[in-house]
């Protein structure tokens, strides 16, 4: 197992990378999607996802054939491991991008019910944890890792604003129902984005240091000795 | 109205900055946070102990100052290169060394309470308490019955049922019982080379010995005869102490409670076996079982 197994794990990291570079190209466009009103891109986004489909069984596949037969123990093993994890985290975030730019077709005629930008700035916020996300894993980097999954309650806390704005409209204007009930779907899912984003950044911590820091609160102060 | 209730996020976890551990710590120390079979594991008492030990063949020193506890119904890996000590080591345990001209050792090898390089120590009698199976199956030109029977013979053991009861436990606790039952007498070199093995098990068992010593025991089998070897070791384990050395990361991390890595006859890294093929403590390790020397 030497050089040619570390060909074929920087193989499989380059095709996890394109995968995360298509997933972030469709969170861009869902976010014009929704700021420019564009119907065109939510489409693009909507037609995107089935790439990041056939990239998902296709990465599935190359950890499973590395994992029958190479064996691999330690760092290789979190690699691949922890590849298995986040490939359908990703595959997860096309998907909640769909999800928006669906709603965004239906909001799009509309006038708007939300002022300011918060719409805008969770986008952005949960845009900039995936994309630290998919640094840290390049880079190999666990400090950028730890600070997205603490980020993730900036996004939460977001959410819960605009939630509660959302919440007000209705309760101030019955015909803003179906508008807010649209755009509480389109909040939901970049949330959703965030978590995943926190996932990812989990792994690239186990790869990283080999600790699970998942559920933390479960573990106790260390598990790694 | 909040309608997610997910628990708050925790703090990040602090960076791991405890002090290095010493390196023949097995990991019993972080008990806290192991699965239930890791406690069980670590719980268990030490029947085999190397302190301080070192070995020289010659002016050549093969062992370098080794700490290593091996803990009761447990069995420990020794992994490493060619010649880095495992081989070596394993045959101080049963004091097999002795029988190579030119060797030294210091530091004390101990079973239980007792130093087996002490001076008064009967070493025919400590190997009856030290079962070793090698490399390649060596059944003596003789019947299956007569190779189990073998130890107790020469310990002057005549009864027949004694023998008779023993033969059958040993071949019953090997695994070959079923498979040779009715054919006791016939010649033991007539079996194949995984029944031949498992019949040098057999005649380990048959002296009820503490600690099993294996080295290499399935290099020379077919991965069907592997698969019954690491089975049986499995089993064994419930009533024996046993240290098996492998050039075979993958039988290693199968069979083992506990893994010991050695590099030119020093012992790197030792600890619970998923420990350390998931996320081993030293970089030499991690390079070693990822194949990326040796």
């Amino acid at each position: 197992m030497g050089r040619h197994f570390d060909n074929e794990l920087r193989d499989l990291k380059f095709s996890l990378l394109a995968m995360a570079g298509q997933v972030e190209e469709m969170i861009d466009l869902t976010r014009k999607a929704l700021k420019d009103r564009s119907d065109a891109q939510a489409e693009q986004v909507v037609n995107a996802d089935q790439q990041v489909d056939e990239m998902e069984l296709r990465l599935d596949q190359a950890c499973i054939d590395l994992l029958a037969l190479r064996a691999p123990f330690a760092s290789d093993l979190r690699l691949l491991a922890s590849t298995l994890k986040i490939v359908p985290e990703l595959e997860r975030i096309g998907d909640h991008c769909c999800n928006i730019c669906r709603r965004a077709k239906l909001l799009n005629p509309q006038p708007s019910i939300l002022a300011g930008d918060w719409l805008e700035r969770l986008g952005d916020e949960t845009h900039s944890m995936v994309r630290r996300a998919v640094d840290a894993f390049v880079n190999g980097d666990a400090d950028q890792a730890r600070s997205v999954i603490q980020d993730d309650d900036k996004v939460d806390e977001l959410y819960g604003t605009i939630y509660r704005e959302l919440l007000r409209v209705m309760l101030a204007d019955p015909l803003c129902i179906e508008r807010a009930s649209h755009l509480i779907i389109v909040i939901k899912n970049w949330e959703r984005i965030a978590d995943v984003a926190t996932n990812i950044a989990e792994e690239v911590l186990f790869i990283l240091e080999g600790v699970n820091v998942k559920h933390a609160y479960l573990q106790g102060p260390s598990t790694n000795d | 109205m909040e309608i997610d209730a997910r628990p708050p996020v925790p703090e990040p976890l602090p960076p791991v900055s405890e002090p290095a551990q010493p390196i023949h710590d097995d990991g019993a120390h972080a008990a806290k946070d192991l699965p239930l079979t890791d406690k069980a594991v670590l719980q268990a008492p030490h029947v085999l102990k190397a302190e301080q030990l070192s070995l020289f063949y010659g002016e050549k020193q093969a062992l370098f100052d080794i700490n290593l506890a091996v803990r009761k119904n447990t069995v420990m890996a020794l992994i490493g290169p060619s010649g880095c000590g495992k081989s070596t080591l394993l045959r101080s345990f049963n004091r097999m060394n002795d029988l190579i001209g030119n060797v030294r050792i210091e530091g004390r090898v101990l079973l239980g309470d007792e130093d087996l390089y002490d001076p008064g120590v009967d070493v025919i009698a400590l190997r009856k308490r030290m079962g070793m199976v090698f490399q390649k199956s060596n059944p003596f030109p003789k019947s299956i019955y007569e190779n189990v029977a073998y130890g107790l013979r020469i310990q002057g053991v005549r009864d027949r049922a004694v023998l008779d009861e023993a033969v059958e436990r040993s071949l019953i606790g090997s695994g070959l019982w079923e498979e040779v039952k009715d054919r006791l007498h016939e010649s033991g070199l007539g079996l194949s080379g995984g029944q031949q093995q498992r019949l040098c098990i057999a005649r380990a068992l048959a002296v009820k010995p503490e600690v099993i010593l294996m080295d290499e025991p399935c290099s020379a089998l077919d991965p069907l005869a592997t698969s019954r070897i690491e089975e049986l070791i499995f089993e064994l384990k419930r009533d024996y102490t046993i240290v098996i050395v492998t050039h075979n990361m993958q039988q290693a991390a199968r069979v083992s409670d506990f893994t010991a890595f050695f590099w030119m006859g020093k012992l790197i890294e030792v600890g619970l076996t998923e420990k350390l093929f998931t996320n081993p403590r030293e970089r030499m390790t991690e390079d070693y079982i990822s194949g990326r020397f040796g």
